[in-house]
């Protein structure tokens, strides 16, 4: 019997391997309802999801609606500019209020860490984070294992390399904890001011050269923020891509590439990297809506296990 | 130097204590005193010391058992936010001195950062008329350094002095220049008073939330590393050594700052420092909690770091224990923990937290602490409260096999933004004298007195 998800989906701590594994076979047989001219199934039909959003995104807010609207889920996007919220209501009061709906699921962007967690204190619904702050924003690091274990079957033994401001990326900390969690050894890389002290204690190596990176199989390649040389963590782009820049150049053939998008292009990543078939930035956003139907699936509806094709 | 003889200290008038406490074992570290005594008190001051039961009560007064509880100097904090004037949906004068009795203070010196910030002798003298009508316990008042807290020019530091400050800081904020600070200690050298610095370096410091350290890593929320104290620190005592000025260090956190006070003191600079009886006994670990109590400025550091202020508080290198109560509203920590405002309370569970985290498990003797309690009177040039005959009654009665759980039934605090919140803490205070007047009586105990 494997173990239920939930209640809530707050960080990659939240599940064991079997967790995580669960979620991908399942993100596997919704990836067969995407390849249907109706792209449907009627799982959390009369059900409804709030998308929250404090912070602009574009994939993972609308990887969220499409995947709740292809479970059939009656969807509420909110987005703070032009809400209640942009008129100064607390986190507190907009989600109680929302909770009104009764509500299945929300999900939640906010530019604080451990917003999701007191979210989840204050709502009877199930809790998505969909990214804090800097702190974590775990459906993204479940669709990057889920897109390198279609490629390769297996995790166990891999290198990983993340490139880049690791400081600020909730991306990378929640990668870290699921890709180690996976059997992935885990290596961080970047200019020394935005590698955080005692990234060591999530359980990966730390390095601000690029020399060994042959030795990695897949590169996972951070966004890289104009704001940071506006506040001097580095020098200048321009120094900042001769260093940290991943080009085809610095990459051997077979080494796998990935980005959680948007790309800067020009500064961590080169074009001719981007759209090189070993780059899987496309595949990684294909796979967001299957992994996200996934989690509200399991989170919502979990075991036993139904047939989801109906 | 013109020591500043007015009053210094502010309360409301209250009638004068007419009590026997019979039975009590007084601990008074500085009297060497460490036994069951009956105290009698008239007119509000020790009349007389005596073998336990051997004393009468007044004729026109009460008896107070204390058999099996502890008699302790009352508690002096040097360092409380009232949140008056102008934020009193925090917290008053009336309702942080309560909050102080409950929790065994006869004496507070509250901080300038209010609004409008205590700058100017007008508001102080305000305050003290309102300190007479509402405190409950006796209040000292700190003025800024600096107008506005805003590190730009200085206060009317000699007028404030004259009119009733006990001293001078932008706690809060560091005096990031040196240049400023340089001429404040010069005229603290005129005025008397102290200057008391919240030091951080703000360009180290920068939006930082928590401790920098494996857990701010874990949890992606910037750091607040511990040079940006100690080497502002290490940068005051300098100053303040170089203009013979006396200089008090407020809560400080980490190990290197302590390194930076014990060569300052070594170097015969006039320096003293204070520590949080949340410093000494939380870590950094519980803001993996993401609990917004647990975040205030300093930050909660690492083990090793408190296990330096354990030792440095021990050997008297760190001259007292200071509260820094910091009281906020639900709406402003009811937030992320990034968004939430800084600070925690602290008063009605200094003694018990000390007491449950350091004492119990023997990491400092009871003696210590109590005396550590007081020790900031002195600093500021306030009597320090003493249990001998003749002296005004400043005491706290706690009983010491009393536990409770912190916030179980609300606070006396306007605000219940503690750290401890939640926690079983031992060493309940059960009555406070404060200035010769009973401040704060426990009435569980009044009502349970008669069924026994």
């Amino acid at each position: 019997m494997r173990p239920r998800i939930g209640p809530h989906l707050i960080s990659i701590d939240d599940l064991d391997r079997s967790g995580i594994e669960r979620i991908l076979d399942r993100a596997e047989s919704f990836e067969e309802v995407a390849g249907r001219e109706i792209k449907k199934v009627p799982a959390l039909r009369g059900r409804t999801i709030v998308n929250l959003f404090y912070e602009a995104s574009t994939r993972t807010s609308s990887s969220f609606e499409l995947a709740a609207k292809r479970l059939s889920a009656d969807v509420v996007s909110i987005r703070s500019a032009g809400s209640s919220v942009d008129k100064g209501e607390s986190l507190k009061d907009t989600v109680q209020t929302l909770s009104a709906y009764d509500p299945a699921a929300i999900v939640i962007r906010s530019p604080h860490a451990g917003a999701a967690q007191l979210v989840a204190g204050w709502t009877p619904a199930a809790v998505i984070n969909a990214g804090d702050g800097k702190h974590e924003h775990p459906t993204q690091a479940l669709l990057d294992v889920f897109t390198l274990r279609r490629r390769l079957g297996a995790l166990d033994g891999l290198n990983i390399w993340i490139v880049g401001d690791v400081l600020h990326s909730r991306v990378a900390r929640s990668n870290i904890l699921a890709l180690g969690r996976m059997g992935a050894r885990v290596t961080v890389a970047g200019p020394p001011t935005l590698i955080p002290r005692e990234i060591e204690a999530l359980g990966c190596e730390a390095t601000v050269s690029l020399e060994r990176l042959e030795e990695a199989d897949v590169v996972y390649v951070l966004r890289m923020q104009n704001e940071r040389m506006r506040d001097a963590y580095v020098p200048s782009l321009r120094e900042y891509a001769s260093r940290y820049q991943i080009s085809a150049s610095r990459l051997r053939p077979d080494q796998l590439l990935m980005h959680p998008g948007p790309v800067n292009r020009g500064v961590e990543l080169s074009s001719d990297a981007i759209d090189s078939p070993q780059a899987l930035i496309g595949e990684q956003v294909k796979a967001g809506i299957a992994v996200r139907m996934a989690v509200l699936y399991e989170l919502l509806v979990g075991s036993p296990l139904l047939a989801v094709a109906a | 130097m013109s020591p500043v003889t007015a009053p210094r200290l502010f309360s409301q008038e209250a009638p004068p204590a007419e009590v026997l406490i019979r039975s009590g074992h007084v601990l008074d570290p500085r009297g060497e005193i460490d036994e069951a005594h009956d105290i009698l008190i008239r007119g509000g001051c020790v009349a007389e010391l005596g073998a336990p039961g051997s004393l009468s009560p007044p004729a026109d007064g009460e008896l107070f058992d204390a058999s099996g509880k502890h008699v302790f100097p009352g508690f002096v904090d040097p360092h409380v936010h009232m949140r008056t004037p102008g934020q009193e949906y925090k917290e008053d004068i009336e309702s942080a001195t309560a909050a102080a009795a409950a929790g065994g203070f006869c004496a507070l010196i509250a901080m300038p950062n209010t609004d409008p910030v205590l700058d100017d002798p007008a508001i102080l003298g305000s305050l003290l008329e309102r300190a007479r009508r509402e405190a409950r316990v006796p209040v000292g008042f700190l003025a800024a350094i600096t107008r506005g807290l805003e590190g730009d020019a200085l206060t009317e530091m000699a007028a404030l002095a004259e009119a009733g400050a006990l001293g001078f800081t932008d706690d809060g904020k560091p005096v990031i220049s040196a240049g400023l600070l340089r001429k404040a200690l010069q005229y603290q050298r005129m005025c008397g008073g102290v200057l008391a610095l919240h030091e951080e370096d703000p360009a180290l410091s920068r939006d930082g939330v928590m401790h920098e350290g494996p857990v701010s890593t874990r949890l992606g929320m910037t750091g607040i590393p511990p040079v940006s104290e100690s080497t502002m620190i290490a940068r005051d005592a300098g100053l303040a050594r170089y203009e013979r000025a006396r200089v008090h260090f407020q809560h400080i956190s980490a190990t290197e700052s302590v390194e930076a006070l014990a060569q300052a003191k070594a170097a015969g600079a006039r320096v003293s420092a204070e520590v949080t009886p949340h410093h000494l006994t939380l870590t950094d670990d519980l803001v993996r909690t993401l609990d917004s109590r647990f975040k205030m400025n300093p930050p909660l550091r690492s083990e090793a770091d408190r296990r330096s202020l354990i030792d440095a508080l021990r050997s008297g290198l760190i001259d007292c224990v200071a509260t820094d109560h910091a009281p906020h509203a639900r709406h402003e920590k009811e937030v992320p923990f990034e968004a939430a405002a800084m600070g925690t309370t602290g008063l009605e569970t200094a003694f018990a937290a000390l007491f449950t985290e350091l004492v119990l498990p023997g990491e400092l003797e009871l003696a210590i602490v109590v005396e550590r309690m007081s020790a900031g009177a002195r600093l500021f040039d306030l009597p320090t409260p003493r249990i001998a005959v003749g002296e005004p009654a400043n005491l706290a009665v706690v009983d010491l096999d009393r536990s409770f759980e912190v916030g179980a039934q609300g606070y006396v605090s306007r605000s219940e933004n503690c750290a401890f919140h939640g926690r079983r803490l031992h060493g309940r205070v059960v009555l406070t004298l404060a200035a010769g007047s009973v401040a704060f009586r426990e009435r569980l105990l009044v009502e349970a007195a008669p069924a026994r």
